[in-house]
């Protein structure tokens, strides 16, 4: 990129900049004129809070797994269904579509966000083979994905609401909901901890050596 | 049309005097995402401004943006009220049938224990939050369009709406809607109340909402 040959930053100018409303301001300056938000060259401490976030996202997402997510009572038969057994009971009657969709919402893209910012995290202190532009893309497609995790936990109010039909047919939400909640809101917390400025410094400082 | 901004490239010798903290500081714009200075210079119509190093979009002004987010705003909450209180989806199986609004999908959690937490979680995800940023957002740039002083504390209130943005969840229950139907689709005949179409709606206003929002120009229009 031969633009960014030019650019400063704002903490190479002797700024600090805010990373709410974007004003800069002299370094160590406490709180942004503007907006109010506290003011931090880089976020301190990003990299642990992260972590701290990051761990107990993963050890939510364990009984998220274990546990049931749902229960279902119908005429013939009451059964419990964890998460993937839920998606392979699908599979089994011919709906792959829908068991494929359940497998990559709260599997992959749960399993991928813990890898994704496990990367970017590791990165930042150990450089990484991918270049700062595409680490940023990852950041933001794992900022924009984290939220649609929610959409399980959903599917499960609302069948439990809806499926109240006596002794016809009931549903009942399982432990494991609250788990997957969990897990989805520590791994956002995780993500936003995380300072994307991070991701750069190593860069830059990587080309000026 | 995205635009890359112009760096930010004073000649070394003129560093920027440490106490410079006047106008000289207030024409630049930091990217929040990469800390790279530019100058800030507003972009033509229809134009976007795009940080020349991380490509985040940092200056998108549109015409007449707050009178809009104010529409879409009023428009939000009216529709989450009226949708969290009118039925939303209904089932009929085996002679027997449910409806069931926004507000008894949330509180399907309250009736079983621990998982009792959820229900307010989820009412706060799928309701609160949404309407609280609808009611910010026209608290913050009401007076703006009116030409009015900024309310008091509307930097705070501002500030509050855009750290809620990510946990403001209407749109994900909408989709979530799509699938719990399939779900139930050979147990049970679906019907869809008026909520339904409501909450569909809210999600194509919450996507306008952020097409219109300019971080950049709030806060401009809030320092004076």
């Amino acid at each position: 990129m031969e633009i960014a040959g030019t650019l400063r930053t704002a903490r190479e100018m002797g700024l600090v900049a805010c990373t709410s409303c974007t004003r800069v301001w002299p370094a160590g300056t406490d709180r942004c004129g503007r907006c109010g938000h506290r003011l931090h060259t880089r976020a301190p401490m990003a990299l642990q809070r992260v972590w701290a976030w990051w761990l107990v996202g993963v050890i939510a997402y364990v009984p998220a797994n274990l546990y049931p997510m749902l229960s279902t009572r119908t005429l013939v038969a009451s059964q419990e269904a964890t998460i993937i057994g839920g998606a392979v009971d699908l599979a089994r009657h011919g709906n792959w579509g829908i068991a494929l969709v359940i497998l990559t919402a709260s599997v992959a893209i749960p399993l991928g966000k813990f890898l994704a910012i496990a990367m970017l995290a590791l990165g930042v202190r150990h450089g990484s083979a991918l270049s700062g532009s595409r680490r940023q893309q990852l950041y933001q497609v794992v900022e924009y994905i984290g939220r649609w995790s929610m959409i399980d936990v959903f599917v499960v109010a609302i069948l439990a609401s809806l499926v109240q039909l006596g002794a016809v047919a009931s549903v009942s939400p399982g432990p494991a909901s609250l788990f997957f909640a969990l897990s989805v809101i520590f791994t956002m917390l995780s993500a936003q901890s995380f300072d994307s400025r991070l991701i750069w410094d190593a860069a830059r400082e990587g080309r000026r050596a | 049309m995205l635009v890359p901004m112009t760096p930010f490239d004073e000649p070394q010798t003129t560093p920027p005097a440490p106490n410079a903290a006047g106008p000289d500081l207030a024409a630049l714009i930091a990217c929040p995402r990469c800390d790279a200075v530019y100058r800030a210079v507003q972009p033509g119509p229809g134009e976007r401004a795009v940080c020349a190093s991380c490509k985040t979009v940092l200056i998108a002004p549109r015409r007449r943006a707050g009178q809009h987010l104010i529409a879409v705003a009023v428009a939000v909450v009216v529709l989450v009220v009226a949708a969290t209180l009118a039925p939303f989806l209904a089932i009929e199986a085996a002679g027997r049938s449910n409806a069931s609004s926004v507000l008894d999908a949330a509180l399907a959690f309250a009736a079983t224990g621990p998982v009792a937490i959820l229900a307010l979680a989820v009412a706060a995800l799928i309701v609160f939050i949404p309407v609280l940023r609808a009611l910010l957002v026209i608290y913050v740039l009401g007076p703006v369009v009116l030409d009015r002083p900024p309310a008091p504390h509307a930097a705070a209130a501002f500030r509050l709406s855009e750290d809620l943005r990510p946990w403001s969840m209407a749109e994900i229950f909408v989709i979530g809607c799509a699938v719990a139907l399939v779900k139930i689709a050979d147990l049970a005949q679906v019907h869809f109340g008026p909520a339904f179409w409501m909450f569909a709606a809210l999600v194509v206003l919450v996507v306008v909402q952020d097409g219109f929002m300019c971080r950049y120009s709030v806060w401009k229009s809030l320092e004076r």
